[in-house]
């Protein structure tokens, strides 16, 4: 296996662990996954935590190595917290997702650390009309949020 | 690096360790779902915070103690946490004021080490940074919500202001751990964080209607191992499982 072929191949594996919160998104998609670097013998896996106290974490990391440990005999998954995670990193086909399984992706910030943002729109029915019940959710990562047109709570990815 | 870096970064890290530890107290028991997984949340987040940088210290004090022998098999005396995270949580504002006092000051702490000459702490401070001003929005909305509300609510956030104020100002008082912590490019000099902390804390009181005490005499020791009486009854709690069961593991 070549060099670039091994690290196309660990990618495509990675695209398949999903998050354990989030299952209809994958690491990858979710930005968590952030490097991969094969010498021809190890493999070497960089993540990043989404916040400093994700209880997910130990959990992501062991299903990245077992997922991994399936094509490569010499796996290392590294955890780095620099440069912090951002919702920026999660991409576009990851929002197409999160929104289809009824969970609103981060909206835009305006400014960085100080604006977090909201829904564009209800992930059930399209609507702006939508307001905050409570800024923290079901995960470290989501706030509560309602639609005032169909009446429907749904899950929002704090943009972070 | 030497001992002070050491004990410096317990200060950071076990005020974030007791204030988790507190706020955990709350899961169950909250005014309403929505707070109580919020002060889950922010509990989870802190932990974290503190996970982080006690692990940092174990490794730059380089005796082989990791965070968990770092958190499990320390008594209150070797803590060097802030007096105001081991304060009784009171009522849910007491709860939410003395959330707005750490805050503000973490927001700041944060800020500030993302300069860190040390790589690790400023890569915790990054991610640290962004918690922290989602917290401290949502203490001080309960701060002014509270001290802005009714006249039980008003009177409940003044009476818990009165008792928390003294603790508000140990955090920034210097002595020579942190000015060597400081002159290392390691952490920020307390001190030069109050301004912006002052400016901040003040501007919510004034919202939530409720008059900014005078300056006291700040309670302090805590951050050199003189504790009030909570902080052993915290710690027993905490630790009981893993000294009954030394190695455990799941």
């Amino acid at each position: 296996m070549t060099v670039a072929s091994a690290v196309e191949l660990a990618w495509d594996l990675l695209a398949q662990v999903p998050d354990p919160e989030m299952p209809t998104v994958s690491v990858v998609e979710l930005g968590i996954a952030r490097e991969v670097d094969y010498d021809g013998r190890r493999l070497v896996v960089t993540i990043t935590p989404t916040y400093s106290g994700c209880p997910a974490m130990r959990e992501i990391e062991d299903d990245v190595r077992s997922r991994l440990a399936e094509r490569f005999d010499d796996v290392e998954v590294r955890t780095v917290l620099s440069p912090p995670w951002t919702t920026d990193w999660i991409t576009p086909a990851g929002r197409t997702k999160l929104a289809g399984s009824g969970i609103a992706p981060p909206g835009t910030r305006l400014l960085p650390m100080l604006v977090e943002g909201r829904p564009a729109a209800c992930p059930h029915c399209g609507s702006k009309a939508v307001e905050e019940l409570s800024g923290f959710g079901s995960t470290a990562c989501k706030a509560l949020w309602r639609c005032t047109s169909c009446r429907e709570p749904f899950d929002y990815v704090k943009a972070h | 690096m030497g001992d002070h870096a050491v004990e410096a970064l317990l200060r950071v890290g076990d005020s974030c360790l007791v204030l988790a530890q507190r706020l955990t107290a709350w899961c169950g028991h909250a005014p309403a779902l929505e707070e109580d997984i919020a002060l889950a949340n922010v509990a989870l987040d802190i932990l974290g915070q503190a996970r982080g940088v006690l692990t940092r210290a174990g490794e730059l004090e380089g005796a082989g103690r990791d965070e968990d022998a770092l958190a499990y098999l320390r008594d209150a005396p070797d803590y060097r946490n802030l007096l105001l995270v081991e304060q009784p949580n009171g009522d849910f504002g007491q709860t939410m004021l003395r959330q707005l006092l750490f805050d503000a000051w973490a927001v700041e702490l944060w800020s500030a080490m993302t300069a860190s000459t040390d790589p690790v702490l400023a890569g915790i401070a990054g991610k640290a940074v962004k918690e922290s001003a989602y917290h401290v929005r949502h203490s001080a909305s309960w701060v002014v919500r509270l001290g802005d509300g009714t006249d039980e609510s008003h009177r409940r956030m003044a009476a818990a202001l009165e008792l928390l104020w003294p603790y508000a100002g140990e955090a920034f008082l210097d002595d020579e751990v942190d000015i060597a912590a400081a002159e290392s490019g390691l952490l920020p000099l307390p001190s030069s964080l109050l301004s912006p902390y002052r400016h901040r804390v003040e501007t919510v009181l004034e919202q939530a209607t409720l008059a900014v005490p005078p300056d006291p005499w700040w309670q302090r020791g805590g951050r050199q191992g003189s504790h009030s009486e909570h902080l052993s009854y915290l710690l027993a709690e905490m630790q009981v499982v893993h000294r009954a069961h030394p190695g455990a593991t799941w």
